[in-house]
Parts: structure tokens; C-alpha cells; sequence
């Protein structure tokens, strides 16, 4: 039962949140954050928008520097964007004139390797994700689960040893997110990742990850850091999962009435 | 696995018959359009010919007159001749104004200093009809090819300049950002992701400078110029020859309408992952 959570403790620490805030114009978007993940944990940023979940994601990525703090991974601080953090999107970001195949050859463009390389690479992936007969479509030919799926493909063809994902699945309905829920896992499984991953679904964080980190508001800050020892695959209508997903509502709830909103 | 993304395929609009039936229907239409257009102008110029006489024939020659004019002047090589003059300086003139525009449009478009620097003479000038500029034009570059050149080029690098810098200011960051993420630097950001994002903006600049070209160049050729089709009507008019004008006036908007369809097929395939583009 707790297998997920003492291997996840015996791991290496992959990324290391040491005091990282951020304003923007002097107004707090995030307080003060201290966080380990341990290499190829999955790691659920949990809570309502305006906690900087977003923010904090943004600030791994190397999109934007923190304000005070710094991030580091694999014992070097982040400055800027890289190749070894593959990020998905919630709104996809594919490139609208690139195909399929050639939105996921993207990243082994940018490495310099040969075409014929990289067309493999990119095959590889798209076969990965199931999209293997739509290597000739367009984004706007595929539908928003395909485009995800095609995101996916194109974050890993890179081989990044980190995978960082904004509410990637929540602009899509319910039955598709659940499958591709299932399929993320499959794939972490497989490719061994460490992965953080933002959301707003309490029950998608369970699903999914050996550690949430549900989130404050105002300012946003660190509110509760849980394990999830249940083993995969996991039941969504369990006792446990149940249970679970009562008493993180109970947290969330706390800071959505903190905005006021309810 | 398989049968999970079997049922995400966006399903495809089953009505190809209807939207056949549509299309035969809206040819139809179009060729309708034309054929009156023809109708309406041979029966106004035979019913004043021979009818009543509301306003002097010679003012109004029939359809078939031009024609028989436009073949004179094919005969004799004189039409050839001032379509070749005109598509010359027209090139000519759209070839510079395209590199222009492209080039400091990208400029400006990529640095907000330069932008502040350059847009406030750009906006000064543009509102000013480029037509206003052309005796000057002719005083400053003389009466030959050159000014013609140059006046094309004026006019035709404002639309061409502001809808680059539009196209290369507005690229969605988000892309950018997933550039940099798979390990773009500065300049692979620019030239895979800002230049193909600014491209239907730019190509659509080209179509409105290359129409703007065609627009000013009659202008032109009224003023100085002992060639080219704006030459050609307004030669005929000191002569009287109303055919002759209105063959003018026909030949420019079938060059233009040819090249205006031209341009829409490579913006078609050059933009063909647009989903608008494919229509």
C-alpha cells in the first residue's frame, strides 16, 4: 500500500524549490515556497485560480524568474527555458502550420538532428500517443484530445528528463480527459519522467499523483502537501479515493472561500 | 488503445453532395453575374445607337467595338507594347516595395524602440493619397521610368509595412513559449516560429500592395509617360476614341483580376494549414 510513497522518499531530489516568491508590480502572487520533488515522482499542483499554481509551474519552466528564491534542478539554478523540461499547455500551443508529425519533430529540429532521425524520433512518439494514422493532419483538423495528444508526443520526442503540464487536460470533456489520464500514466510508467502537473480537479490529482501539493490563496502559498499511497491502477470509486477526495475538498473549499467566490 | 482514439477522430461532415450542389450553383451564379453585366451594356449602347437617342453613341461604343479595336491594336503591336510597359514598372516598383516593407517591417515589428522611433513619420505620411506626391515625384526623378518606379514603391509600401509589423508583433506568446521549451534559441524563435505566424499577415499585405500598385500606375501613366495602359486611355482621349479607352480600362482589370486569382492560389497553398484558406 505504501509502495509509491517510501520509493518516491528513498529517490534522489530532482527539483529543488528553495524560497521562491514572485510579485508582480509589488502586488504577492506567491509567498515564500520550499519544495523538494524527488526524480520521477508525479507531483500534482492542487488548488482554485488566483493560489499561483500556475505561476510556480511557469517559474520551473524558466518562463519567468522568480522574485526572490531560486529554482534548481539537477543542482543548477534555473535561468530560462531548456530542452530538458518539456511543458504542455493547457490551450496546446501546437504550431497551426506544422503538421502533426512535424509539430512533434520540432524539439529534434531545434537539437540539430539529421531529418531522417528525426522523422523516426518523432514517429516514435506519435506512435506512442496512438496518433500514428494522423502524421499528415494539421491542428486544426484534429480534435482537442488529438491536439493534446500530438502536445505530449512533441514535449517528449525531446527527452526531457522533466515534464511540466498547465491544466493540461482541462479544456477537454470529461470522457477524454479520463482516457488520456490513463494513457499520461501508462506513459510515465514508461518513460520514467518527473513530472508536475497543475490542475484544479481534486479527483484528477488523486488519480494521478504520488504527492499533491494543494495550494493557498491570497497570497498563494503552500497550504498542504499529502502523499497518495493508493497503487495504481487506482479506482476512482474506491473507499480510499472516496475518502480522500472528501478531506482535500474540505482544504480546497477553505481557500476558494477565502476569494470570496462562494 | 486503438478503439479509445478511433473515438476522438473529429468526425467528418457528411454532406458532400449538398456541398457539391452548392458549388455548381454558385458558378452558375457567377458566370450570371458576368453574362449581364455584357447584356446590360450591349442593350444601353444598341437601344441608344438605334433606338432612342438619349446621349451621343460615340460615347458609348457597343461590346463588340472594343473588341474589334482591341484586335487593331494587338495587329498592330501597339496594346502588347503598353501591357508590357505597365507590368514592367509595376513589377518593378512591387518588387522593391515588397523587400522594403517586408524588411522594416520586421524591424519594427521586433524592437518597440525602433517602432516608437519610425511609427509617428510612417502614420504622418501614410494618410496623405499617394497620388498627391506624383508631380512631385516627376520633379524630383524626371519624367522617365524612374519616377514611375518610385511612385509604385510609395504606395504601395504602406499596407505591405503595417500589416508586417502587425503579423510579427502579434504572435501568440504561448507559441513562443513552446519554442523555447523544446530548446529554440532567439533565432531559431524567429525564423520557425515568429515568421511563419507573421506569414498570413505579410501574404495579405503583398495582395493589398500588389493591388495598389496596379491602382496607381494608370495614374502615372496620365501624367508622363509615352507607354503602358494608363498612356494608351489617355492617348485615346485626345483622340476621341472611346473604344479604345474602354479596351484600356477592360485590359487593366483583366491583368488585375488574373493576378489577384494567382495570388490567392499560392496564399491558398502557402497558408494551406489554415482551415479559412482551404475555402
Amino acid at each position: 500500500m505504501l509502495a509509491a510513497a517510501s520509493a518516491a522518499a528513498k529517490a534522489r531530489t530532482k527539483i529543488r524549490i528553495e524560497a521562491v516568491s514572485k510579485s508582480y508590480n509589488g502586488k504577492p502572487a506567491l509567498s515564500r515556497v520550499d519544495l523538494e520533488l524527488a526524480e520521477n515522482s508525479f507531483t500534482c499542483l492542487l488548488g482554485p485560480s488566483g493560489c499561483g499554481k500556475s505561476t510556480l509551474l511557469n517559474m520551473i519552466a524558466g518562463f519567468v524568474p522568480p522574485t526572490t528564491g531560486q529554482v534548481v534542478i539537477d543542482d543548477t539554478a534555473v535561468a530560462g527555458a531548456s530542452a530538458d523540461r518539456g511543458v504542455v499547455f493547457q490551450e496546446y500551443a501546437l504550431f497551426p502550420w506544422r503538421t502533426a508529425l512535424a509539430n512533434v519533430e520540432f524539439g529534434p529540429l531545434m537539437r540539430r538532428k539529421p531529418p531522417a532521425q528525426r522523422r523516426a524520433l518523432a514517429r516514435h512518439y506519435l506512435e506512442l500517443v496512438g496518433l500514428q494514422a494522423h502524421e499528415a493532419k494539421y491542428p486544426t483538423e484534429l480534435s482537442g484530445g488529438m491536439k493534446q495528444r500530438v502536445a505530449i508526443a512533441r514535449a517528449l520526442a525531446n527527452g526531457p528528463s522533466v515534464l511540466l503540464m498547465d491544466e493540461p487536460f482541462g479544456a477537454l470533456d470529461a470522457q477524454t480527459r479520463e482516457v488520456l489520464q490513463e494513457e499520461l500514466l501508462r506513459i510515465w510508467e514508461q518513460e520514467r519522467k518527473t513530472v508536475v502537473f497543475v490542475t484544479h480537479s481534486i479527483s484528477e490529482a488523486i488519480f494521478l499523483a504520488d504527492r499533491i501539493v494543494v495550494m493557498a490563496t491570497l497570497p498563494g502559498s503552500i497550504k498542504e502537501v499529502i502523499d497518495v499511497p493508493l497503487l495504481h491502477p487506482r479506482d476512482r470509486s474506491g473507499p480510499e479515493f472516496v475518502a480522500m477526495e472528501r478531506s482535500i475538498k474540505q482544504l480546497v473549499r477553505e481557500e476558494v472561500q477565502k476569494l470570496g467566490v462562494m | 488503445m486503438t478503439t479509445a482514439v478511433e473515438t476522438w477522430v473529429a468526425s467528418e461532415p457528411g454532406e458532400q453532395s449538398a456541398g457539391k450542389r452548392e458549388r455548381r450553383t454558385a458558378t452558375l451564379l457567377r458566370a450570371a453575374s458576368i453574362a449581364l453585366f455584357f447584356l446590360i451594356w450591349y442593350a444601353v449602347a444598341l437601344l441608344n445607337a438605334h433606338v432612342i437617342k438619349f446621349f451621343n453613341p460615340i460615347l458609348l461604343p457597343a461590346p463588340h467595338t472594343v473588341l474589334f479595336a482591341g484586335i487593331e491594336m494587338v495587329r498592330s503591336g501597339e496594346l502588347q507594347r503598353d501591357i508590357l510597359a505597365s507590368m514592367s514598372r509595376v513589377v518593378q516598383g512591387f518588387v522593391l516595395a515588397a523587400v522594403v516593407g517586408v524588411a522594416v517591417g520586421t524591424a519594427v515589428g521586433r524592437s518597440r524602440r525602433l517602432e516608437y522611433l519610425v511609427e509617428p513619420t510612417i502614420e504622418l505620411l501614410r494618410p496623405i493619397p499617394p497620388l498627391a506626391f506624383l508631380p512631385m515625384m516627376v520633379l524630383w526623378f524626371g519624367i522617365g521610368e524612374m519616377s514611375k518606379v518610385a511612385f509604385i514603391a510609395y504606395a504601395a509600401f504602406f499596407p505591405i509595412f503595417t500589416t508586417t509589423v502587425e503579423g510579427i508583433k502579434y504572435v501568440d506568446p504561448l507559441l513562443i513559449r513552446a519554442a523555447a521549451s523544446l530548446g529554440a534559441s532567439e533565432r531559431d524563435i524567429f525564423r520557425y516560429v515568429v515568421l511563419p505566424a507573421a506569414l498570413p499577415n505579410i501574404i495579405t499585405g503583398l495582395r493589398i500592395g500588389f493591388g495598389l500598385s496596379f491602382f496607381v500606375i494608370v495614374a502615372a501613366e496620365f501624367i508622363a509617360a509615352d507607354s503602358g495602359l494608363g498612356f494608351l486611355i489617355n492617348d485615346a482621349r485626345t483622340f476621341f476614341l472611346v473604344a479604345n479607352m474602354l479596351l484600356g480600362a477592360a485590359v487593366i482589370g483583366a491583368i488585375g483580376f488574373i493576378f489577384n486569382t494567382l495570388l490567392r492560389r499560392l496564399e491558398a497553398r502557402l497558408l494551406r494549414w489554415r482551415k479559412d484558406a482551404r475555402g
